[in-house]
């Protein structure tokens, strides 16, 4: 009843090409925008500030570029915490190396190094695809790792490359308390995901979903292949880049090249898989999906006791993340954004689906 | 000079493992088309469930046996639950998929035995120079690479005689040309696949106690095997001498930059030399030395 689209009618071009062309989502996103701005810092306990919402959302932003590049364009990556990394040590850099360098601007230049590295490794993709590209992306991934920690330049010569992360600090107001920073975070993610979800629907985003459903045909319509993708490898790279330095700033405070390993990769692209390949909405949902699973399968493993074997709760984790993407996978490849889709559909025809 | 030869052979034998891993990666790609990243994992669990039936005061070729049954069963298994039911599904998929598994397969060795590092122990073999090569040639060639290069070349040419003169061997090479034709000619293609996931264990099992009698049982295996990508690149998918040739390119050059080249940027360069290799010579070779040319259509 409530979520209806008849009598909604579009009499200009602006309404026809509005985000959200329906008007009960754009209450739905503007409601639950207002409550994570507006409510939550006020109850959420600090755990829950530091613990969940902050990584959620980093993790969201990271999922949301390697969605540009993976749902949207076609381009299997698995080095997306290596562009992470880059993004954090850039924003470290900057920071660190321009004085008076205003914090958000150091976000932004770190985004835009990992977007050049991002450029960089993504050359071979013109000529290679699928399995090969994805080692192709393990070198990235293994060889950032390797030159954050070997050139100590980068960490300003600490030790085995830790770095620690600059008090923020915007207009004189320092962001130290878990609420601030949470905030911060937010309105970061939320500006650049709106712009994502813009821009997916865009011609650029249209001319990467070209590439990605058959990048042969394309081409002869004329897309260029070699700008698109690289566009594609930019952009998820400068998203990443900037989850990596909300990550050092927000989140850990302090970071070295290994905790960007293979596994943080892993991690984001199987955020993607569950949350919904080609959805920005599923890049969120697949975010908070794994990073509370870990925490609710603490929980239980607490409630089951002693029940379960003390080294097994880890392999347990790993046991359950494996048969969930595949479960994932073989259920419905689109993941959690396809039920919210689902969802809405039934809603839509309720209460006469005939 | 000797130096350099010394190098290059303990390179050469040590791709001989890389390939045994790779071998693994193009036996599956072959016959049914799915990159399979749990190869490594696969390795793993059949190094550690070794090792565990070992402690159990098993002989070791009971052991060996009991292993290999897990190996099928593992194989036979995931035939049924994973690849059966994605069956149509685009490539990229099938490989998530995969690594789905390979998370899956690792938590449940480790759950199942534990994850202490342990030794393994080939009896009879140790690793130590080769005294008659030390005196004749002035070169140190340890007994152990020895031992697992003639293994290798075994397994690699039993597979050869397996893929090319056997009944389901002519089979296997079917259905990896087509699927299609190959099911319309009356070739059960789940059987094949099954055998196929069967043989790919059997040599996870063997590169599985190879790479563990050198350099312990432990979940960094599982990071070796992830070198066996590079190997793939260079030789190319779908070919069983370009794992072996791969293999052993990428063995040579990591062990000779490590040495020739990582001095001069600091050292520690083979986590990621092979890989920066298979990178460029994508550029050059996009489908690998002995890899397949696809045309593209429309």
């Amino acid at each position: 009843m409530l979520y209806r689209e008849a009598g909604q009618f579009k009499a200009s071009y602006n309404e026809d090409q509005q985000i959200f062309p329906i008007r009960q989502d754009r209450i739905a996103i503007a409601a639950i925008i207002a409550f994570f701005y507006l409510v939550v810092p006020f109850v959420a306990s600090q755990y829950w500030l530091q613990a969940i919402l902050i990584p959620v959302l980093i993790f969201s932003l990271a999922a949301i570029g390697l969605n540009i590049l993976t749902g949207y364009a076609g381009q299997l990556s698995l080095g997306s915490a290596a562009f992470m990394a880059v993004g954090a040590f850039g924003a470290y850099n900057f920071m660190l190396r321009v004085p008076g360098m205003p914090i958000l601007a150091a976000f932004v230049l770190g985004g835009l190094c990992a977007a050049l590295v991002g450029i960089a490794f993504g050359l071979p993709s013109l000529r290679i695809k699928g399995f090969y590209l994805a080692v192709a992306t393990l070198a990235a991934q293994f060889f950032i790792v390797w030159a954050l920690t070997k050139f100590s330049w980068f960490s300003n010569n600490s030790s085995s490359g830790v770095i620690t992360a600059q008090q923020v600090d915007i207009f004189g107001y320092a962001f130290t308390s878990p609420e601030a920073k949470y905030l911060l975070t937010l309105a970061v993610v939320t500006v650049l995901a709106l712009a994502a979800k813009n821009m997916v629907r865009s011609s650029i985003g249209r001319s990467w979903m070209a590439i990605r459903d058959m990048d042969v045909a394309a081409e002869v319509i004329g897309f260029r292949p070699l700008q698109t993708k690289l566009s594609a490898f930019a952009i998820s790279s400068f998203y990443c880049g900037v989850a990596g330095a909300l990550y050092a700033y927000t989140y850990l405070g302090t970071v070295e090249p290994e905790g960007f390993n293979l596994d943080l990769s892993f991690r984001i692209l199987f955020m993607i898989i569950i949350g919904g390949v080609g959805s920005i909405l599923g890049s969120f949902l697949g975010a908070a999906f794994i990073v509370l699973l870990p925490i609710l399968l603490n929980i239980s493993m607490h409630v089951l006791g002693g029940w379960v074997p003390q080294g097994l709760a880890s392999n347990l984790e790993l046991i359950v993340f494996g048969g969930l993407i595949i479960f994932f996978l073989i259920v419905e490849p689109h993941g959690l954004a396809r039920l919210w889709q689902i969802g809405k559909e039934k809603l839509r025809l309720w209460p006469f689906p005939h | 000079m000797q130096f350099f030869f010394e190098v290059l052979i303990g390179g050469l034998l040590s791709g001989v493992m890389y390939a045994l891993v790779a071998l693994g990666f193009v036996l599956i790609y072959k016959a049914s088309g799915v990159f399979n990243f749990a190869q490594g994992a696969m390795v793993f669990f059949a190094a550690l469930t070794f090792v565990g039936v070992m402690e159990l005061g098993v002989p070791f070729g009971f052991a060996l046996i009991v292993t290999f049954v897990a190996m099928v069963l593992l194989g036979v298994a995931t035939e049924k639950v994973v690849l059966r039911p994605l069956v149509n599904q685009p490539q990229i998929t099938l490989f998530m998929a995969t690594i789905g598994l390979t998370f899956f397969i690792e938590g449940l060795a480790q759950g199942a035995w534990g994850a202490s590092v342990r030794g393994l122990e080939i009896p009879g073999i140790q690793d130590e120079p080769i005294a008659w090569a030390m005196d004749n040639w002035g070169i140190g060639i340890s007994k152990f690479d020895l031992f697992a290069a003639i293994v290798s070349a075994l397994l690699v040419s039993s597979l050869a005689v397996f893929f090319n003169k056997t009944r389901i061997g002519r089979a296997l090479r079917a259905v990896a040309d087509d699927h299609q034709a190959a099911l319309s000619i009356g070739i059960p293609l789940q059987n094949i696949w099954r055998i196929v996931w069967a043989v790919s264990g059997f040599v996870a099992l063997v590169a599985g106690l190879m790479w563990g009698a050198r350099n312990g049982v432990q979940f960094a295996l599982t990071f070796v095997a992830l070198k066996a990508l590079p190997v793939l690149i260079i030789g190319g998918f779908e070919s069983v001498a370009g794992a072996i040739v791969g293999g052993l390119i990428i063995g040579a050059a990591e062990k000779l930059g490590e040495v020739y080249i990582g001095p001069m940027v600091g050292g520690g360069i083979e986590g990621w030399f092979p890989y920066v290799m298979a990178l460029l010579f994508l550029l050059v070779r996009p489908e690998g030395l002995f890899g397949e040319r696809h045309i593209d259509r429309v």
